[in-house]
């Protein structure tokens, strides 16, 4: 395994240990003469601000925590679940219905406190979640677990999840395995039988005729399902941290999520982000996009050409040609939303809310609402208005609650 | 039972038999291997009538024949046979459409389930499920079917336009009936195991509810302290559910039947009449009805019908006192033998193993099929009097198998009633428990319960080996040390070992139709074949895989210590198990401490004594265990 820079150091460092970046998380709103003043002028120039913002969303944030309910601030994953929300957090499984949040443990079955990945199997209903202590299935209240000792389960550090049709695909620190729910079986895929060169598999990203690997070190790996065969996409440069060759493959190596769509692939690194339409490679850096940072944690796309982005200065949207950014400000701390357009612009938009923490771990969506992972929290991005020309969450999505 | 009624099943129980241990030993070691051969020379074919449905004007019954792979319809105004249906392997449920134009069979050894056009009594298409399908409903629009698969331990949810299964629900473990609530929102799965746990913890079942708008499973209903839930019915009104159920003594000596059950027979009620599940006993404080199966509830909700698998009679519940008392009770009261005479009305003697019950659509019939008889009892729900039955058209002979089947599933054996050998070989399988079976002291010996898949050829029995043929193993071990009570005879004791040894292999559903290995299982049999290390140092021969699991059954029959005995085990030395169809009998290690097959080595092979495997990597024990399936 290579040896790995400061930034990477850092984020491993906040999935092993839990140790959170600085800066701290911004207090959810501002109360008093502040908040009437930012109230009024939010109402009255709403439209003017929507303009500028090219149309991008808007959110109201409501954030949970351990204060409300939260198992844990450490928040590492979404999950939406028709109107349940599930948050894999640093001390329990948290599952938020009916307005209060229910939490899992080992106790009850769980792999282990630390819950890093979350899946949902539509068809039955299941809830998989990827845990430091091997793989939980979540049915209808009762809890298996799967671990390397106890299954083909290749490791139990479960960093990501997926289903496909009867496969759940995961992601361990051993390699890739897919258990076939109907026949009880394991596959492991890793450097003996794949491109893998680096077995540190990172995310997952399942789809009908591609799974997606995002290789923490190594790459991407792709699977066909109908060839069953594996292929691997390196960054051109190898493995240094310098760009010589921008759009011409993967921007790096580190990888650490994927998120294919609409026939497209989107790939998250600790060095910027790829999108890669099966022939055309375009990378995103934070110096010449709206991107707030090359070090991304995720990317969920929503479609072939929108995509968000979970990084530690804040989530971004990108939706094809403008970027939206919702953070605290990394200074202040205060609610903040800019906008960059098409030709560079960039524009600051006063909101009165924002996500929990800038450090942000991954997203989901329910109807025209965002669920946010964050370090400090979860975040509750509540859609505002219908100024959009086009959705940015993808079709489909249940309707949050009303 | 209440007062003033007659205990026509506690008559039937005579004193402890005295029959000489040594003479029944010698004598019936002789007598049982020929009676082993007779068995596999030929035998009668037996019908065993196991579930049924009626047509819509309730003028045939169609009973689903699990010995002769077929349903036999009867016309239920003459008792007559009036055709027959020949269906695929083992059927095992049935299920109607709502205009009963179609019949649902499952053929729990084809993975099937054969479409019968209830107009041609002709069998018109089959629809694949999971492994061992069991009990089948279709929802009310006539859309959908749902399978309970008792050997993948789900539920195929099945589009009927298409043919298609669509999905898969996960149930508990051994998923084999089902039913659906009055208005068809909801189905109830039951399991005839438990679900897997803990080492040594009490065993928890559940009731599967499947909400059938969304096609997904949105309840599990906790059964604890039990193992083995067989059918389950609602009420018309939807108020009312029952399962029926068995309560072991598994985690204390079992040594002592007479000082207090072994297994409980029981009921869980749930819905709206009750709250809360409550588990509710069926016995009586000096009589046990053993094997509580078959569940109905009449359409006014006046009466539970309950059949009872090793005691061949059908016990008759007072719904309305069964309500009181639930009421009244402080719970949990279902080891309160005492409470089965608020509301037990009467015990109705039918055939032998009786086992789906059946009321007519109005209620004033109660079909019940006895299975081990080929015919059905036909019950005046009025009177609680069986006033006729139907004579299937099987053998009248009765061979050596089926008065050695009888004898494995009636209770009247054991102390009180309280037991049979299917209670814990439920169907002949095993009950995924593990037993303190010596009256060593508590915790002392644990056994896994053992499949009884073809047997002839791993003797000696016993984890220890101890019993070194199949007479000794059924004979004065069970009679005498698990019964209490009566001895068997010597021709009893012969039957029944003709019985065990004719149960052969299920089908194995891990090896591919043409024979061959998949890449995996191809590598896995070189690993279980190996005689080097990976260093290639030779790996002594005696802890070789196939070296102790060799032969046809996979076992040498000897004894061996493998480092797997536990601080509590007399001896460290064990009986080397046969291994076909291993994939189906977890937990696994004489005392079932490894949940699954990974854990025998991951676990309890820390010193690469039994076999060599701290060597392989993780791919390559997945790939041994993907043989060891295919065995």
């Amino acid at each position: 395994m290579k040896t790995r820079c400061a930034s990477c150091v850092t984020a491993t460092r906040f999935l092993r240990d839990g140790v959170i970046p600085k800066p701290r998380a911004s207090s959810i709103a501002t109360r008093g003469l502040a908040h009437t003043i930012t109230t009024f002028l939010l109402i009255t120039m709403a439209p003017a601000l929507c303009s500028l913002a090219q149309n991008l969303p808007m959110f109201r944030w409501e954030n949970f925590t351990t204060a409300n309910g939260l198992p844990d601030n450490h928040v590492f994953c979404v999950l939406v679940d028709d109107k349940r929300i599930w948050a894999g957090t640093e001390n329990g499984l948290g599952l938020y219905e009916h307005g209060a949040w229910k939490t899992y443990r080992p106790s009850d079955g769980l792999g282990h406190q630390a819950v890093l990945s979350l899946a949902a199997d539509r068809r039955t209903g299941d809830v998989w979640a990827g845990t430091m202590g091997g793989l939980s299935r979540i049915s209808a209240g009762r809890i298996d677990t799967f671990t390397q000792l106890n299954s083909g389960l290749s490791n139990d550090i479960v960093y990501g999840v997926g289903v496909q049709g009867d496969f759940v695909w995961t992601a361990t620190a051993a390699g890739a395995s897919r258990f076939n729910v109907r026949t009880g079986q394991w596959d492991l895929f890793n450097a003996t039988n794949t491109p893998m060169y680096e077995i540190w598999t990172y995310a997952v990203s399942p789809a009908e005729d591609k799974v997606y690997y995002a290789v923490w070190g190594g790459g991407v790996l792709e699977y066909d399902v109908k060839t069953e065969r594996w292929k691997d996409y390196n960054d051109p440069d190898g493995e240094t941290e310098m760009v010589l060759m921008k759009d011409q493959g993967l921007i790096h190596e580190i990888t650490t999520s994927v998120s294919y769509v609409d026939k497209i692939l989107w790939v998250a690194t600790y060095f910027g982000a790829s999108r890669y339409d099966g022939r055309y490679w375009h990378n995103f850096l934070a110096k010449d996009s709206g991107l707030p940072s090359n070090f991304l944690n995720q990317v969920k796309a929503v479609a072939a050409n929108r995509a968000w982005f979970s990084t530690d200065k804040g989530l971004a949207y990108f939706d094809g040609a403008n970027w939206a950014v919702y953070r605290p400000a990394l200074d202040t701390h205060r609610p903040e939303m800019w906008v960059r357009d098409e030709q560079g612009k960039i524009t600051t938009i006063p909101v009165q809310t924002a996500p929990a923490h800038n450090y942000i771990l991954g997203v989901d969506f329910q109807g025209d609402d965002i669920w946010v992972a964050t370090a400090k929290g979860l975040s509750h991005g509540i859609r505002q208005g219908s100024t959009e020309r086009q959705p940015a969450l993808p079709k489909n999505t249940p309707a949050r609650k009303k | 039972m209440r007062k003033g009624m007659a205990n026509s099943a506690a008559q039937r129980v005579g004193g402890i038999a005295v029959v000489s241990f040594f003479v029944s030993f010698f004598v019936l070691g002789i007598a049982a291997r020929p009676a082993a051969k007779r068995a596999a020379a030929g035998r009668e074919n037996y019908l065993s009538p196991i579930e049924m449905v009626l047509s819509l004007d309730g003028g045939l019954l169609y009973v689903v024949c699990e010995s002769s792979d077929e349903v036999r319809v009867v016309d239920t105004q003459s008792g007559k046979v009036v055709a027959t249906v020949p269906v695929g392997r083992v059927p095992r449920g049935i299920a109607a459409s709502s205009d009963g134009s179609v019949l649902y069979v499952t053929d729990s050894w084809s993975d099937n389930v054969s479409v019968i056009d209830a107009t041609k009594n002709k069998v018109v298409q089959t629809l694949p499920a999971g492994f061992e399908p069991t009990g089948v409903v279709v929802d009310q629009p006539g859309t959908t079917l749902y399978v309970a698969n008792r050997l993948s331990n789900d539920v195929s949810v099945i589009d009927l336009k298409t043919g298609r299964e669509i999905k898969r629900l996960l149930a508990g473990r051994g998923a084999s009936y089902l039913a659906s609530s009055p208005d068809g929102k909801w189905i109830y799965c039951t399991h005839i195991y438990p679900n897997p746990a803990a080492f040594r913890t009490p065993p928890v079942s559940e009731i599967t509810v499947i909400d059938v708008l969304r096609q997904i499973v949105v309840e599990r209903k906790l059964l604890h302290n039990v193992a083995g839930v067989f059918h389950v019915a609602v009420s018309p009104d939807g108020k009312l559910g029952a399962a029926a159920q068995l309560r072991p003594k598994n985690l204390v000596p079992l040594a002592h039947v007479e000082h207090g059950w072994v297994f409980g027979d029981s009921l869980t009620l749930f819905g709206q009449d009750v709250g809360e599940p409550v588990q509710i006993p069926i016995d009586e404080l000096d009589r046990y009805y053993a094997l509580p199966w078959g569940v109905a509830i009449t359409p006014d909700k006046s009466k539970i019908f309950l059949s009872a698998a090793g005691s061949e009679n059908v016990t008759v519940i007072d719904v309305a006192d069964l309500l009181r008392s639930v009421k009244a009770r402080p719970r949990p009261f279902v080891n309160d033998l005492s409470a089965s005479a608020d509301y037990v009305m009467a015990r109705i003697g039918v055939g032998h193993n009786p086992r789906g019950i059946l009321l007519s659509h109005d209620g004033k019939r109660l079909y019940v099929a006895n299975r081990l008889d080929d015919n059905i009892s036909v019950i005046d729900t009025a009177s609680d009097k069986v006033v006729s039955t139907i004579d299937l058209g099987g053998p009248k002979n009765i061979d050596a198998v089926r008065r050695g089947e009888r004898l494995f599933f009636t209770a009247d054996f054991a102390f009180q009633g309280q037991f049979g050998c299917s209670n814990c070989h439920i169907d002949a399988t095993i009950d995924g428990l593990q037993w303190d079976l010596e009256p060593d002291g508590f915790g002392r010996d644990i056994v896994d319960n053992r499949s009884l898949e073809n047997l002839a050829g791993t003797e000696p029995f016993k984890w220890n080996g101890g019993n070194p043929d199949m007479p000794t193993e059924c004979g004065p071990r069970t009679e005498k040390f698990f019964f209490r009570s009566q001895s068997f005879t010597q021709q009893q004791v012969t039957d029944l070992v003709t019985f065990v040894y004719s149960l052969p292999y299920r089908p194995n559903r891990y090896r591919l139709p043409n024979g061959e290995l998949t890449p995996a299982q191809e590598r896995g049999k070189s690993i279980f074949e190996r005689t080097l290390a990976k260093n290639g140092t030779p790996i002594p021969e005696t802890n070789q895989c196939a070296y102790c699991h060799s032969g046809p059954k996979f076992t040498n029959q000897r004894q061996i210590d493998v480092g797997t005995g536990k601080p509590t085990d007399r001896s460290p030395v064990i009986d080397v198990p046969q291994l076909p169809d291993v994939a189906y009998s977890a937990p696994y290690l004489h005392d079932g401490s490894a949940r699954s097959l990974e854990e025998i080595w991951t676990v309890f092979n820390p010193k690469d004594t039994h076999g060599v495997t701290n060597d392989l990597t993780k791919d390559e024990l997945n790939d041994l265990i993907e043989y060891l399936k295919t065995l």
